[in-house]
């Protein structure tokens, strides 16, 4: 009897990931959902710019490379394209989808896109080097922080599904994170839930997952994830920041 | 032949992409274009396609590079600024070719400029808007029959060799009214198998992608578009003679400032002077063998351009400089008159003389 196995949508290739990065494990959720909807061959997904660019070449679904910060955008025309078939996720970073492509994710959150994206926050710009990022926290050194992030010379980090659960049009936003079992369970379910939101048609989710970056963060991968609880999360808390389908039942 | 209706040359072109199968358009509010968006917002949604006004230039051409992603015929439509923007965009197509068709109904630059009518813009849309190497098709109408006929071609072109059709238009031909026959498009059937439609667990995934981090594999598909791109170059030239035949002066223009070198070329031929024109319809491939061969006939050329100048150069390349080339512009938003172009008429056809 299999009782753990790798996901059918997930390719068999070695991933090129930094020991200790979750995107692993993100991946993995993501390729299980799609498994367990039994949506691979309708599903096109649209990676980013950054470290995940490379996404494409571990999902078994159709994949699209987007320009940086507009796979919200690309989404868009893919969904719109054929809306009844087409089952359509982006995967971006903090980078991608904060900095450069605040707008189209705003946009794409305030017209309901039926579209699902996972955003991974890892508070800094791993695929070049580990510069400061729009969520890097507060006197975090980086690279273009080196006397660590400060507030007066350059403002605070975005944190995102605060912002977006303010917009009308996102349908469902979560924080979740994976540095630990129950973590990574519950992002599980959070995951499989915005892919079935959009199933259902219910419109825009968002799921962040809080990451990490053990190598451009100078960490043990153990001591990442100990950052993650014990800086990461108490910034940017877990839990669910919009549900429009839950608030609409409690009216009701 | 279809009835004649009286129409913007803006409402032709959407007209147009609607009859070659366009059901997507993504665009964002720019004068002096927007009757485009406003025909297809209204359209749109009575025929089941998709109009959707993007948040911006940047995100309507990646909202194009999406539904052109699943090989459906896709459009967005802006003038000069806004096609800046759209720059980078132009360039991820390119990369992972595929097909959609942008319009670009130019203004006066550079910067905001202004929102009259210009031609400004030829080097952005023949030399490469964005980064790297790369070509898009770039046609360029005269009337208002030509902004909807192009359009159909437009999109032909795009599907056939996978890349950008760009229709090079001004303001002028984007507002002006005149009377246009629109006749049902013959939509070829070409292979699409690359598209990403899902796979239906039936084929291999397919990937749309500009990304190649090895050099030779770069390479190699750079060379591999390039071979393309000579197909473009060898098939698919066109261009207007206009009284050629026994010219001495060629001028060369193209779109509305073709037309007005029409009125110069007649005043020129009732004072005697053996005025013609070649008119450029495909800007890119550019109608280089027939201006090469005119060279050897006449005594100079006359480049009338809304511009500083850059239709010109290409003109030099193509005669390699035989004879004469000059200038006939206005810019900013100003318009040649035929008395200015045939001014410069009768200085090339007295300095072939000399």
């Amino acid at each position: 009897m299999v009782v753990f196995d790798k996901p059918k949508s997930l390719a068999d290739v070695p991933l090129h990931y930094c020991p200790g990065c979750t995107h692993g494990i993100i991946h993995r959720l993501v390729a299980e959902t799609i498994d367990e909807l039994g949506i691979e061959g309708r599903t096109i997904g649209v990676a980013p710019v950054g470290c995940s660019v490379l996404a494409y070449n571990y999902f078994n679904c159709d994949m699209v490379e987007a320009a940086h910060g507009r796979a919200p955008a690309v989404a868009t025309g893919l969904k719109r394209s054929d809306p009844e078939k087409h089952v359509v996720f982006t995967y971006q970073g903090d980078g991608d989808l904060a900095s450069i492509g605040m707008a189209e994710t705003v946009h794409a959150a305030a017209r309901n896109e039926n579209i699902t994206i996972i955003f991974v926050n890892n508070a800094i710009y791993g695929m070049t080097g580990g510069q400061m990022a729009p969520t890097s926290l507060p006197g975090q050194v980086t690279q273009t922080s080196p006397y660590g992030r400060d507030t007066n010379h350059c403002g605070f980090p975005v944190k995102v599904s605060e912002m977006l659960s303010q917009l009308d049009g996102a349908g469902y936003i979560e924080r979740v994170a994976v540095n630990n079992v129950k973590n990574v369970r519950n992002a599980k379910k959070a995951i499989k839930k915005a892919f079935q939101n959009q199933l259902d048609g219910k419109g825009f989710s968002l799921i962040e997952v809080v990451s990490t970056c053990p190598t451009n963060w100078g960490m043990t991968p153990v001591d990442a994830l100990k950052w993650v609880e014990e800086k990461m999360i108490p910034y940017y808390p877990l839990g669910v920041y919009k549900d429009r389908d839950a608030e609409s039942k409690e009216e009701a | 032949m279809a009835e004649k209706v009286l129409m913007k040359g803006n409402e032709a072109i959407a007209e147009a992409a609607i009859l070659a199968g366009c059901r997507h358009y993504f665009g964002y509010p720019i004068t002096p274009q927007t009757e485009i968006a406003a025909y297809m917002a209204k359209k749109m949604p009575k025929i089941g396609g998709c109009f959707l006004q993007a948040e911006s230039e940047v995100a309507a051409i990646n909202m194009v590079y999406g539904v052109a992603g699943t090989g459906k015929r896709v459009m967005t439509s802006s003038s000069s600024p806004g096609i800046s923007l759209k720059a980078e965009g132009l360039s991820y197509m390119a990369g992972s070719d595929l097909p959609c068709l942008v319009v670009n109904i130019q203004r006066g630059g550079p910067g905001l400029g202004g929102i009259q009518p210009s031609q400004a813009d030829y080097f952005q849309a023949t030399k490469g808007c964005g980064h790297g190497d790369y070509r898009m098709i770039v046609l360029a109408p005269s009337s208002v029959q030509e902004m909807a006929s192009l359009t159909i071609k437009g999109f032909d072109l795009a599907d056939k060799y996978r890349m950008t059709s760009m229709i090079l238009a001004d303001g002028t031909l984007g507002q002006m009214m005149e009377p246009v026959s629109l006749e049902e498009a013959v939509i070829n059937d070409y292979d699409k198998s690359w598209a990403v439609t899902g796979t239906e667990m039936k084929r291999k995934k397919n990937l749309i992608n500009s990304l190649s981090l090895v050099p030779e594999e770069l390479e190699k598909l750079n060379f591999e578009r390039y071979e393309k791109y000579k197909l473009v170059e060898e098939n698919e030239v066109m261009y207007e003679e206009y009284m050629m035949d026994d010219a001495e002066v060629c001028v060369c223009a193209f779109g509305i400032t073709a037309r007005i070198a029409k009125n110069a070329i007649a005043m020129a031929r009732a004072q005697g002077i053996k005025a013609g024109l070649i008119r450029p319809i495909t800007l890119w491939p550019f109608p280089e063998k027939v201006l090469e061969e005119a060279a050897d006939k006449v005594k100079g050329f006359v480049c009338v351009e809304m511009s500083m100048g850059q239709m010109i150069e290409d003109v030099k390349l193509a005669t390699k400089c035989k004879k004469p080339v000059s200038l006939c512009n206005r810019v900013g938003g100003m318009i040649p008159s035929p008395e200015q172009v045939l001014e410069k008429i009768i200085d090339a056809d007295k300095g072939g003389n000399e």
